[in-house]
């Protein structure tokens, strides 16, 4: 594509530490800075704060809010207490997943979606085609936030240690002002590890980072955001999640309430009826190497997300296999560029912190 | 990882493997550019002694935590020595690719191939 890559507030920070800049979903973005697996030890180990600026926000506001989130989100947005947040996925008519996004609460009538930054228009174009009828308003609000997620068991610490009072725990949202900035702290994350992530104006994230970065953050890059997803079990859209793969397939079910009355509610009630031909599963490579995206599985299935775990030294990854192998302990085959290598179906997460 | 260096006695492949030559014999590995584009190495996938190498095929993988490489034959010639070091320690390609990080040991097919290969500065000048 020809559309120049967007640059974060951070841009200039990541270009001063070194980093591998590379385009991800239309955004300039550190790959890596001193390397990944020293990031990803580091995430494990201590603390690191990852720029996830690129990630899009949509603020559903007015007294059908809530109703309107239900009818498009298929986890039970009703639940979702003031400052609470949830996961929850974006499905077409047909089941296929659109997103999958962190819904906060923020007020009683006004709710935050994280959306991935790939699927961020379109997203924005179906709350806003679905909210005819709601008495809600739908606000694209990706313009507005920098993010920054801080992760590891130090991150908490560190975080707090510049915040005007004591963090929100995990899984809840609420305003703070850190480093003399008011912004939103969530008590969510990507890595597996406790931590925070920060939603703030752009204009302020700069000096933000560079104090989580005095108080010992690691600044870490995509690429030991993905070994440190991977290793948690946590869906990347583009690799674990499509529009032609499933909820129920991609082992998703436990987000889609039972209730239904959401948009591919139907598709999902008959996938969850007559079981999955394929399920995504965790694993593990048991001879040498990794296996990558897209590598086939013999016999059938193909690997979903595939890299080296820097915690565990071996290859890891998420497969879609047929539903009859993909059972823990199950030993497969990939075919990884003409090589086979051994695999077996682990149980979820991984890694356990 | 070392700062990024091309030294002058080495002849280049465009594909960004060096051959270090003495006499009919040759050292080929990855250059500075290649293990930085490729990040940290965590696994080496190395040819048997005694493997015909074409020039410009590749005969080796290179895998770091988020990516492969093959790596591409500079020369042709028989492989008469192999870095077994790098099956336990791969990262010696991060950390001196034109040393410990060494690849394989070749006596040469043909030594006019040479006549493909870049020189230090037409190699720098590529990278730019």
């Amino acid at each position: 594509m020809s559309t120049p890559l967007r640059h974060t507030p951070l841009h200039e920070a990541h270009v001063a530490l070194g980093a591998r800049m590379v385009p991800y979903a239309g955004w300039e973005m550190p790959v890596r800075y001193d390397g990944v697996i020293a990031e990803h030890l580091a995430v494990r180990s201590s603390a690191g704060a990852f720029d996830v600026s690129h990630m899009g926000q949509i603020e559903t506001t007015g007294p059908a809010a809530a109703e309107l989130l239900a009818r498009l989100c298929t986890n039970d947005v009703a639940r979702i207490p003031i400052g609470g947040a949830q996961y929850s996925l974006l499905l077409r008519e047909d089941g296929g997943v659109l997103d999958d996004l962190f819904t906060y609460r923020l007020e009683a009538e006004r709710y935050l979606t994280v959306t991935n930054a790939a699927n961020h228009e379109r997203d924005l174009a179906w709350f806003r085609v679905h909210a005819g009828g709601f008495d809600a308003e739908v606000i694209d609000r990706a313009g507005d936030y920098a993010m920054i997620a801080v992760q590891g068991p130090l991150a908490r610490e560190i975080v707090q240690a510049i915040a005007n009072s004591p963090l929100p725990e995990r899984m809840t949202i609420g305003t703070r002002t850190i480093e003399g900035v008011d912004m939103l702290v969530a008590g969510t994350g990507y890595t597996g590890e406790a931590g925070v992530e920060l939603l703030l104006e752009p204009a302020d994230a700069p000096a933000v980072w560079d104090a989580l970065l005095r108080r010992g953050a690691k600044p870490a890059g995509l690429a030991a955001r993905d070994t440190l997803r991977t290793e948690a079990c946590f869906h990347l859209y583009g690799n674990d999640l499509s529009v032609q793969r499933g909820p129920i397939e991609a082992g998703l079910a436990w987000c889609c309430r039972a209730a239904g009355g959401y948009i591919g509610a139907q598709a999902v009630a008959a996938q969850r009826a007559d079981g999955p031909a394929e399920l995504l599963v965790p694993f593990v490579i048991t001879d040498r190497g990794a296996a990558r995206p897209g590598d086939l599985v013999v016999g059938g299935g193909v690997v979903a997300s595939g890299t080296f775990s820097p915690t565990l030294d071996v290859g890891i990854g998420m497969a879609y296999l047929p539903a009859a192998k993909a059972v823990v302990g199950s030993e497969f085959e990939i075919d990884v560029r003409g090589k086979h290598r051994r695999a077996r179906v682990e149980k979820r997460p991984l890694l356990k912190v | 990882m070392a700062e990024a260096s091309y030294p002058q006695d080495l002849l280049y492949h465009p594909e960004h493997d060096w051959a270090r030559i003495d006499g009919d014999v040759a050292t080929f590995g990855i250059t500075w550019h290649a293990q930085d584009a490729l990040g940290e190495v965590v696994f080496f996938e190395p040819p048997a002694v005694g493997t015909q190498l074409t020039q410009h095929e590749p005969y080796a993988e290179v895998e770091s935590v988020k990516a492969v490489s093959d790596v591409i034959a500079p020369l042709a010639g028989e492989v008469i020595e192999v870095n077994v070091a790098l099956g336990q320690a791969p990262e010696a390609i991060n950390e001196d690719p034109y040393g410990a990080g060494w690849i394989v040991k070749v006596r040469l097919a043909d030594p006019a191939q040479t006549d493909a290969l870049l020189a230090r500065d037409a190699y720098v000048a590529l990278l730019s």
